[in-house]
């Protein structure tokens, strides 16, 4: 049974404008002690999502339509007394920036005891359960540093501590909002192996947003693609990063400097701008900037199967397949 | 400094303490501090006479000798009288403070996180009781009720409630949309728990300084009125009842009104030294950094 499942998602933000359809029929899937990354450029969702998912959504959005579930149960359903009880417990998180992600007044110590309320143990309990989460995050020397506010840690140090709390309670489920895009390269490998470790450590999920290929190449079992509010192709990492199938996704991959063999002053792009999701357009999402568009893209395609775990948004595949 | 966390655990307080008297003006201000509110709770022990104790045959005697500051025109020991006057001007301050404090951070806070509406209405309060300058509603009030500490103290708190509760409502809101408080709400914390654990140590600190700086307003309000005669009522000493005396008869006899000058001006000193000082000193960031 998958820890969180989701289906048919679809999410609007009420703007002066008229409704802006953000997330429109997302279906994804994270599976038992997987990793899975959601890639995509800016404004594809990616957030939105996940704010659903942790019920943390702007005053302005609503969720329309679908179901999401974790370990099977309905959580769409759920009162917001109920959600915060999950929160932390069962679903956690990890933010983007680690330099703001601290109470600067408050020692990290003091913000991890706190963090455990939920638990019935004495103050020397918890203390001892916060210097051991962050030994586990490899931070040395944890006693000491308890005793230390936020702004006496490096960035990559504050990432990890902000790991050691949301693993805390040992969550069914970990989302982590690209948390190494602040951080330089050399920290982003030592987050992602760290991240890895833990996982399997602990036993959780991952749900990994990040717009780095490279970084989700790395850790990831899975992927999924998103486009302008729609999931285009997901699967494995190595079916969709060697034989993508969705003209979006082979697009991305080009543009990676990390896939560039040639020696260019210009990086590629992808030519066009993500379609105005207040007045969408008909057909498929990405036709507007797709150099395979086609007759059959001005009606919406629907998810085609490439392998049994392999799945594409694109008319093509149908068309491959019947060929 | 960076090592401040491994020297052992040190109390908040203590921390705070110990970088103010590495500061000359903080340990000046500290020093000046501890003078006043030690001579005013300590009055009976350290006035030499009763401040309210008539002595007419020894009317307006020059300082020295056996009145250290001379005595005013009904022979009442002024240096007795000064000692006994702080203790009205911090029975006045404390409370004022405390309460406009106490206020300020509730309805601050409830505007700053609360709903768009609530925020409104506690603004338009806000700025309703701001509209009216301080003495003037002062004045009206004690001329409904007459004068007395008490009316003195609900008129400047209530005055001075709308300071605290703005700087506290912009704090609060800046503070609403940081991104530790969203991590707080998504690691499962309550608002009741994001408010008193993550909002208010957060607020409390500049809240201090302003308080600090804020005492000697309210002292000076507060000599302000009785120098009007529409704060403590007559025998009482107070360093603006002081003043009245001492302008009366300033031709004659210039100590009484240096003697309920200088204490106003020492408190105005020494709480703006101290606020200054810990303005640097309550944000652990800026703790034991540069000459300041």
């Amino acid at each position: 049974m998958a820890v969180l499942d989701i289906l048919d998602l679809s999410v609007s933000y009420t703007t002066p404008r008229g409704d802006l359809k953000a997330l429109r029929g997302v279906s994804l899937s994270v599976p038992q002690r997987r990793i899975v990354g959601i890639v995509g450029e800016s404004g594809c969702g990616k957030s939105t999502l996940i704010s659903a998912i942790i019920r943390l959504m702007a005053p302005n959005a609503q969720i329309r339509s679908g179901s999401i579930r974790l370990k099977g149960a309905e959580i769409l359903e759920l009162s917001e007394a109920q959600m915060r009880a999950l929160r932390g417990a069962e679903i956690s998180m990890v933010f983007q920036d680690p330099m703001q992600t601290h109470n600067p007044v408050l020692t990290v110590g003091r913000q991890m005891i706190d963090i455990q309320y939920r638990d019935k143990l004495s103050k020397t309990e918890k203390r001892k359960r916060a210097a051991g989460m962050l030994a586990l995050v490899g931070i040395p020397d944890p006693e000491a540093r308890l005793n230390q506010y936020p702004f006496e840690f490096s960035g990559g140090m504050r990432q990890r501590i902000a790991i050691a709390m949301a693993l805390m309670a040992k969550p069914a489920l970990l989302i982590a909002d690209e948390p190494t895009t602040a951080l330089d390269a050399t920290l982003e490998v030592q987050i992602i192996k760290r991240l890895r470790e833990l996982q399997e450590e602990v036993g959780c999920s991952i749900l990994f947003i990040s717009h780095h290929l490279g970084v989700i190449a790395e850790l990831c079992d899975e992927v999924v693609v998103m486009y302008a509010g729609e999931v285009v192709e997901s699967g494995s990492v190595r079916d969709v990063f060697h034989n993508p199938a969705h003209p979006y996704t082979r697009a991305l991959l080009d543009c990676d400097p990390g896939h560039i063999k040639v020696r260019t002053r210009n990086l590629p792009t992808i030519p066009g701008n993500i379609p105005d999701l207040v007045h969408l357009p008909q057909g498929c999402i990405f036709a507007g900037r797709c150099d395979k568009r086609h007759d059959a893209c001005a009606a919406r395609p629907d998810m085609a199967t490439v392998n049994p775990s392999h799945h594409a948004a694109c008319h093509l595949i149908a068309v491959r397949e019947t060929a | 400094m960076t090592d401040a966390g491994l020297q052992g655990p040190r109390s908040e307080l203590g921390e705070i303490l110990h970088h103010l008297v590495r500061d000359p003006l903080g340990l000046a201000g500290l020093i000046i501090v501890t003078v006043i509110v030690a001579s005013a709770a300590f009055a009976p022990w350290i006035a030499p006479y009763d401040p309210i104790a008539l002595n007419v045959p020894d009317r307006l005697q020059g300082p020295g000798g056996a009145h250290l500051l001379g005595t005013d025109q009904l022979g009442r020991d002024t240096f007795s009288r000064v000692i006994w006057g702080g203790r009205v001007a911090l029975q006045v301050a404390l409370p004022t403070i405390g309460g406009a404090i106490f206020f300020g951070l509730l309805l601050g806070m409830i505007a700053g996180y609360g709903p768009r509406w609530l925020d409104s209405l506690i603004v338009l309060l806000f700025d309703t009781v701001r509209s009216f300058p301080t003495v003037m509603f002062a004045l009206a009030v004690v001329a409904l009720v007459g004068p007395s500490l008490n009316t003195v103290i609900i008129v400047i708190m209530a005055t001075s409630i709308p300071t605290y509760g703005r700087v506290v409502r912009t704090l609060t809101q800046s503070l609403r949309e940081a991104e530790f408080i969203s991590a707080e709400r998504s690691l499962g914390a309550s608002t009741a728990r994001i408010m008193s654990v993550h909002i208010l140590p957060n607020v409390l600190g500049p809240l201090v300084v302003l308080a600090a700086m804020d005492i000697p307003t309210v002292v000076g309000l507060e000599a302000g009125l009785s120098f009007l005669g529409m704060g403590v009522k007559p025998p009482t000493p107070s360093w603006g009842s002081l003043l009245n005396d001492g302008y009366n008869l300033i031709r004659n006899t210039p100590w009484l009104i240096v003697a309920g000058g200088m204490p106003l001006i020492l408190t105005t000193i020494g709480f703006t030294f101290l606020g200054e000082a810990l303005r640097d000193v309550v944000d652990p960031k800026l703790r034991g950094k540069g000459g300041k």
